[in-house]
């Protein structure tokens, strides 16, 4: 008998316009120590599922069909003191994020004390040992000390193993995590899936792990389910879903994986995801956009840093001498050629957005200099003399939520870049550039009476192309700027990033913390660490013959996947 | 699905969340329509009212301290009674609500147009900028409004002769609620253009060249003005309050130009000898408009964003 049965639920949310069907009849079972992997997009009502069999959907969202049985018993209608004593006792959790689930006013012994105690009552003395134990089991070192210490003394990785450990209190049968290595960094991420991994084999607990990633679905699962729209597609052994998907859409899924073993020119061309338009036949050359190319050509490279530094204050003094700071990048130097894209990968805290906002003039770099096309930026001052640089680099954002005012329409947002720097002679003009850029990027004129709001995060990333375009810049930097979507959007997305690149002749800098994505991407690529640089090498040559022991470390990392 | 633009401002109007909230919460309803028929009846005074209380041509001293119709000796021409110069007071509250709201929203305009001003420039620019305006709040924060408010009107009393003063104590008391109210949305302002200011939209408009007074208007304004409106709301409320304690006390409004808190301090001085229609009819009037208002505007807060304030 299974674990866990979740059989034929179905939960929807009541609105105002209509009600929302969040999962629909959807059916799985977990056995004692597999782990069954949940797998979908954004919307794909896999949170869902997970919130279902803990009994914490959210209001007023609720299970109108199905039942949820665990070791052969009902729990879905159980009343809500039942169903707290089951929670953590039977089943356990762990969310995505490390940093809001741990209480930052109790040390991590008393929270983990609280737990054992609510539901094992053991006392006081017998719940610490056990605590101890349970922070030793999960990795921490020295934990007799460091069990005394608050949530924010320990850094993300350790956090999620203290939430583990508080997953694992009072032996639960079955956990629930839902994106538990998320808001990780990757080498943090492999230690965690390994921990996970571990604890349901020794312990023989189900794991029901919901992700997005399908290189974490391909390290640690047993099983995949694979949801889309709120219905369960495709269900089986994870090596056979992800070497022969039957389904369309988990084919698609697949495909649009950014491979990290070679180069491929395209994206496959993703079926079963939001539909946008194909490129218009505009003749880029003769058009208002292809004009960029005819930028003078300078000798050397477009863009040449050297020794450029950043320190943010974080203490302020009067006093210089009692300054702190934090050295965000520290005395880095590169060119960049005409027409390449070149990529800056790194973790979280390496430097590399911070470049990024120098070139583009959002920081003061504290020293070094940047010249672009022969020109010394920073010895620019007025606004005068540096906007008609800026108008030739452009920026395209990681957040796409964000990066757009929500209160202009997009008609205005991508106007405003072509008026500011008076690219066109009338407004009639302007207004055949901007509808002729969202044709450009995908959207169609359509899209240019609405605001943001309207579009989903791909969408959005799309019309931050348009923005960027409109100056018609030469020098494109892209910070993330799919790290916020769902894998087929992020395909379509660079793909549209690789075609405007190559019509236009542009000159991309192209910034991510994934490796297969900046393989597909660029020519040249730099790696950062703690603000320093690593490596600049060819592609090809980084990932076939890293010469740095950090570069190494990082492709070692990369979740295997897709080398079927 | 094309419109035109006029009615895709009222079919976006409609459609919002805040708009189907409103329809919806009974209190929120109820609060806006009693605002409406009171400024309605303030605003068309002249118009509504049975007689004109400041035509002095019309009084007659035979009609004093009449109580309300309903009552023994009431008249019916006067349906809530006449005060001590045989003024209705029926008459007496519509204009007096009426100087009473003009004194609320001008000087919540003046402290909204000043506080939003000074709290753009002073979360956006940040640094010696931000600090010199906060400080300069903070001084005035540890003053209660009323006081600033007693040391405006003061100071103007005694520079001024009294009759220039008697004209210009209108513009005088707007003054002083305003000055003692812009700290609140400055520093509203302030931490919501913190807050916004680092998101990437306002980092794209940076890229593009704009300039710092663009970023903050084009961009971040129409951004931060929710908690604005609401802090606006609530605070109509209470410049209509001050302005009728501090005409109670006898610092505001003079007697030729009454407004609420002038007739209940008149009216105030009756009411132990039997006639309390004087006061009560104005207090009462008062009391609806700032509850209703508060109402309205603790409706839009919880509706605009829960977590505020």
């Amino acid at each position: 008998m299974s674990q866990l049965l979740i059989d034929n639920i179905t939960v929807e949310f009541p609105g105002r316009k209509g009600d929302f069907i969040a999962v629909e009849s959807v059916t799985l079972d977990l056995q004692a120590g597999e782990i069954l992997g949940v797998v979908g997009e954004s919307g794909a009502g896999k949170s869902t599922v997970g919130n279902a069999v803990i009994g914490l959907l959210q209001k007023p969202g609720r299970m109108i069909q199905g039942e949820i049985l665990l070791d052969g018993n009902r729990i879905d209608d159980l009343d809500e003191n039942l169903m707290r004593a089951l929670r953590g006792k039977r089943i356990g959790m762990i969310f995505q994020d490390p940093l809001t689930s741990l209480n930052p006013l109790e040390t991590v012994v008393e929270q983990l004390i609280e737990t054992i105690d609510l539901h094992l009552k053991v006392g006081a003395k017998a719940a610490r040992k056990r605590a101890i134990d349970l922070l030793g089991q999960v990795g921490i070192d020295n934990a007799e000390v460091r069990c005394d210490q608050y949530p924010h003394q320990f850094s993300g990785g350790m956090r999620q193993r203290v939430v583990i450990a508080l997953a694992l209190c009072a032996e639960p049968d079955v956990i629930i995590a839902d994106e538990p290595t998320t808001a990780l960094d990757v080498s943090v991420q492999a230690q965690i899936l390994d921990l996970m991994r571990g604890i349901c084999r020794d312990r023989n607990v189900g794991m029901i792990l919901i992700t997005h990633d399908m290189g974490v679905i391909a390290e640690v699962t047993d099983r995949v389910a694979v949801m889309y729209h709120g219905r369960l597609v495709e269900l089986g052994k994870t090596a056979q879903v992800l070497g022969q998907p039957k389904h369309e859409y988990t084919k698609s899924l697949i495909s649009a994986v950014p491979r990290s073993d070679r180069r491929i020119d395209r994206f496959p061309l993703v079926t079963y995801i939001e539909d946008v338009g194909d490129m218009p036949d505009i003749d880029l050359d003769a058009h208002w956009l292809g004009q960029a190319k005819a930028y003078e050509k300078n000798d050397g490279p477009l863009l040449k840093l050297t020794d450029l530094s950043m320190r943010f204050i974080t203490r302020h003094s009067i006093f210089p001498s009692k300054r702190q700071f934090l050295t965000a990048v520290d005395e880095v130097s590169f060119d960049i050629e005409h027409g390449e894209v070149f990529g800056i990968v790194g973790e979280s805290g390496s430097g590399k957005s911070t470049i990024a906002r120098m070139i583009t003039g959002i920081y003061q770099p504290t020293g070094g200099k940047i010249e672009f096309a022969g020109t010394d930026l920073t010895a620019l001052k007025t606004a005068k003399e540096i906007n008609p640089w800026r108008r030739q680099m452009q920026m395209v954002f990681q957040d796409p939520f964000s990066s757009l005012n929500a209160r202009m329409r997009v008609a205005d947002i991508v106007a405003e870049p072509i008026n500011f720097h008076k690219q066109a002679a009338s407004k009639e003009e302007c207004r055949e550039i901007v509808n002729d850029l969202l044709e450009i990027v995908g959207l169609g004129k359509v899209a240019a009476r609405k605001f943001p709001h309207e579009f989903s995060g791909g969408q959005r990333q799309r019309i931050s192309i348009a923005r960027a375009l409109a100056t018609r810049p030469r020098f494109l930097v892209c910070d993330e700027p799919t790290s916020a979507l769902d894998v087929s959007i992020q395909a379509q997305v660079l793909n549209l990033l690789k075609d405007l690149q190559e019509e236009l002749g542009l000159t991309m800098m192209f910034i991510s913390h994934d490796l297969p994505v900046i393989r597909q991407m660029c020519d040249r690529v730099m790696v950062m660490k703690d603000g320093k640089l690593c490596e600049i090498a060819a592609t090809e040559d980084l990932f076939n013959n890293p010469q740095h022991e950090y570069s190494r470390h990082l492709l070692d990392l990369i979740p295997k996947f897709g080398a079927s | 699905m094309e419109r035109g633009v006029v009615a895709d401002f009222f079919f976006r109007i409609s459609d919002s969340d805040l708009w189907y909230s409103f329809w919806h919460t009974p209190i929120a309803v109820g609060s806006a329509a009693l605002s409406l028929i009171l400024i309605v009846g303030a605003g068309f005074a002249p118009f509504i009212a049975p007689f004109n209380p400041f035509d002095l041509a019309t009084l007659d001293l035979l009609d004093s301290n009449l109580p309300p119709t309903w009552q023994v000796g009431g008249d019916p021409r006067y349906w809530l009674g006449t005060d001590d110069q045989g003024r209705d007071i029926l008459s007496a509250v519509l204009y007096g609500s009426r100087i009473s709201l003009l004194v609320g929203f001008a000087s919540v305009a003046l402290s909204l147009v000043v506080g939003v001003g000074l709290g753009l420039v002073s979360g956006y620019m940040g640094g010696r900028v931000d600090a010199i305006i906060m400080r300069i709040a903070d001084v005035q924060l540890s003053f209660p409004a009323i006081l600033i408010a007693l040391l405006v009107d003061g100071v103007v009393r005694n520079i001024m002769p009294k009759e220039v003063h008697e004209e210009l104590a209108l513009y005088v008391i707007i003054f002083a609620i305003a000055i003692s109210g812009w700290v609140q949305y400055a520093r509203t302002v302030r931490s919501s253009v913190m807050a916004e200011k680092v998101k990437e939209y306002v980092q794209a408009g940076q890229v593009i060249g704009l300039g710092a007074w663009a970023i903050m208007w084009r961009h971040i304004l129409p951004n931060i003005l929710g908690p604005v409106f609401v802090i606006a709301t609530l605070h109509l409320a209470l410049a209509i309050i001050t302005e009728a304690t501090l005409s109670f006390l006898g610092v505001g409004l003079p007697p030729t130009t009454p407004s609420l808190g002038t007739l209940i301090r008149i009216g105030n001085e009756y009411l132990f000898s039997g006639e309390w229609w004087i006061t009560i009819f104005p207090g009462a009037a008062l009391v609806l408009i700032a509850l209703s208002v508060n109402l309205f505007g603790d409706w839009l807060r919880d509706a605009i964003n829960p977590k505020l304030l």
